[in-house]
């Protein structure tokens, strides 16, 4: 576990001194934002369409935003050969991938966390601590599955040359019980169910996370392999 | 006296091509082994195995008495790989580079931070330490790969065509430090295309050819290896 942390700090490190990644993820996102809510404009007044519209038009910009990234995660690891550097050190091969849903994990959620503020604005909301913190909740248990299955396929999609054209089409399949429980749950939030409104939801994202995380770990040592 | 490396019966084919076939072979602790051979012959293929990157097919590759497809991760605790490529995070510092390779070879923090400082001074980077490494020279960046490849101390260095892209002073930089004091104890296997160099570096010569050992010969009596120099000539060119 602790090779895991070292290799999601030198991930941190690495993208936070340059900021590549989060800033392309971030415009992106706070554009997609932008860009649905003026075509909603005519909506915007009428609550009960926004409560239909705004939770999947949020998930549509952290996805996809989130592809942004996830093509990303080997790309520096393969540049100058320090994946095979990784796979000489004395360590499981899954505390490489680990490591990397870790990294992949707090650049993510750390681009949500900034965009929720103008997801309130744009879409005219009024949300309270509580809700806030329940709406973390849901994007941290969605997010968690969207990074576990997107960590394995970016590392499987590497030394293909359209790697960024197939990440898409292999991830977005197996994100729909993310997706979906993921949309439902953010919907029953915005619109002030509390937890109990929202358990099976969670449930779901839950055991799909434990599910994927446990079958990617096992499996991650072949997608590397030469 | 144990071997350094031991390999007994091993083959390795890729698809239903064969690469390596039934080599058989055993390196001294201590030697600079170095590996010749055409272009698709089978040697970083047979480095690869040794390292532990790849597994073998057949028979079993022994570093130090362990069995690399038993127990890699023992067995990676002896090796140290230097490539012709840097293996090193450009967006990390020079000693970020070294620390973070060293954490993850289970290094102590004192230990580590007094062995980085060390090796950036052996190979001339000590000035540089926290200069980010893509703004390294190609020089720089296979001194600090030096560097890098021993920081956890490794018994068995690997080097697979070291000497792509350096320039001649930075070659002869890169020999210097092979040849120096701190690195002397490891056993070293080369690949290389330059005779030369090689010739100059080494203890023991090997010939690869279609996935098979040809050539074996020690310092001081290489004279079987001119039925090989025309076969090893193109390379030259």
């Amino acid at each position: 576990m602790i090779r895991s942390l070292y290799i999601a700090a030198k991930d941190l490190k690495a993208e936070f001194r340059t900021k590549q990644m989060f800033n392309s993820m971030l415009i992106f996102s706070l554009l997609v934002l932008v860009v649905f809510s003026i075509s909603f404009g005519d909506f915007l007044g009428d609550s009960s369409k926004v409560e239909k519209l705004a939770p999947g038009v949020l998930w549509v910009a952290f996805t996809f935003a989130g592809m942004l990234g996830l093509s990303r995660t080997f790309v520096m690891e393969s540049e100058n050969g320090c994946l095979e550097a990784l796979k000489l050190c004395p360590v499981d091969r899954s505390a490489i991938y680990t490591g990397k849903v870790f990294s992949n994990l707090v650049i993510v959620f750390l681009m949500e966390i900034v965009t929720i503020p103008f997801f309130i604005v744009l879409f005219n909301y009024s949300l309270d601590s509580g809700t806030l913190l329940l709406l973390g909740l849901v994007l941290l248990l969605g997010t968690l599955g969207f990074i576990i299955v997107g960590t394995l396929l970016s590392a499987l999609t590497l030394s293909t040359r359209t790697r960024e054209l197939l990440l898409p089409v292999l991830l977005l399949p197996v994100l729909l019980p993310v997706l979906i429980p993921g949309v439902e749950a953010t919907a029953g939030v915005l619109a002030g169910n509390g937890l109990s409104g929202i358990s099976s939801e969670l449930r779901l994202l839950a055991v799909y996370d434990l599910i994927f995380f446990a079958v990617s770990h096992l499996v991650f040592e072949y997608a590397i392999s030469d | 006296m144990e071997s350094a490396v031991s390999i007994r019966n091993l083959s390795k084919a890729f698809g239903k091509t064969p690469v390596l076939k039934n080599l058989d072979l055993d390196l001294k602790k201590g030697e600079f082994t170095v590996i010749f051979g055409p272009n698709g012959a089978g040697k970083t293929t047979l480095l690869k195995l040794i390292a532990t990157l790849i597994e073998p097919g057949e028979g079993s590759v022994l570093i130090k008495g362990l069995d690399s497809a038993e127990e890699p991760e023992k067995a990676r605790k002896e090796i140290g790989m230097l490539s012709h490529e840097s293996y090193l995070y450009g967006d990390l510092t020079a000693e970020e580079n070294l620390l973070f390779f060293g954490q993850m070879y289970g290094l102590g923090k004192q230990e580590l931070e007094t062995r980085a400082t060390y090796l950036l001074k052996e190979v001339g980077l000590e000035t540089r330490a926290d200069e980010r490494v893509s703004t390294f020279s190609r020089g720089m960046k296979q001194r600090l790969s030096i560097a890098r490849a021993l920081i956890h101390e490794p018994s068995i260095l690997l080097l697979d065509e070291p000497y792509t892209g350096l320039d001649p002073k930075a070659s002869s930089v890169f020999e210097q430090i092979l040849k120096s004091p701190a690195f002397e104890a490891s056993s070293k296997i080369m690949v290389s295309h330059d005779l030369e160099r090689g010739f100059a570096l080494c203890d023991r010569i090997l010939v690869i050819k279609a996935g098979r050992i040809v050539y074996d010969g020690l310092k001081g009596d290489f004279s079987g290896f001119s039925e090989f120099k025309e076969e090893c000539a193109p390379l030259l060119a």
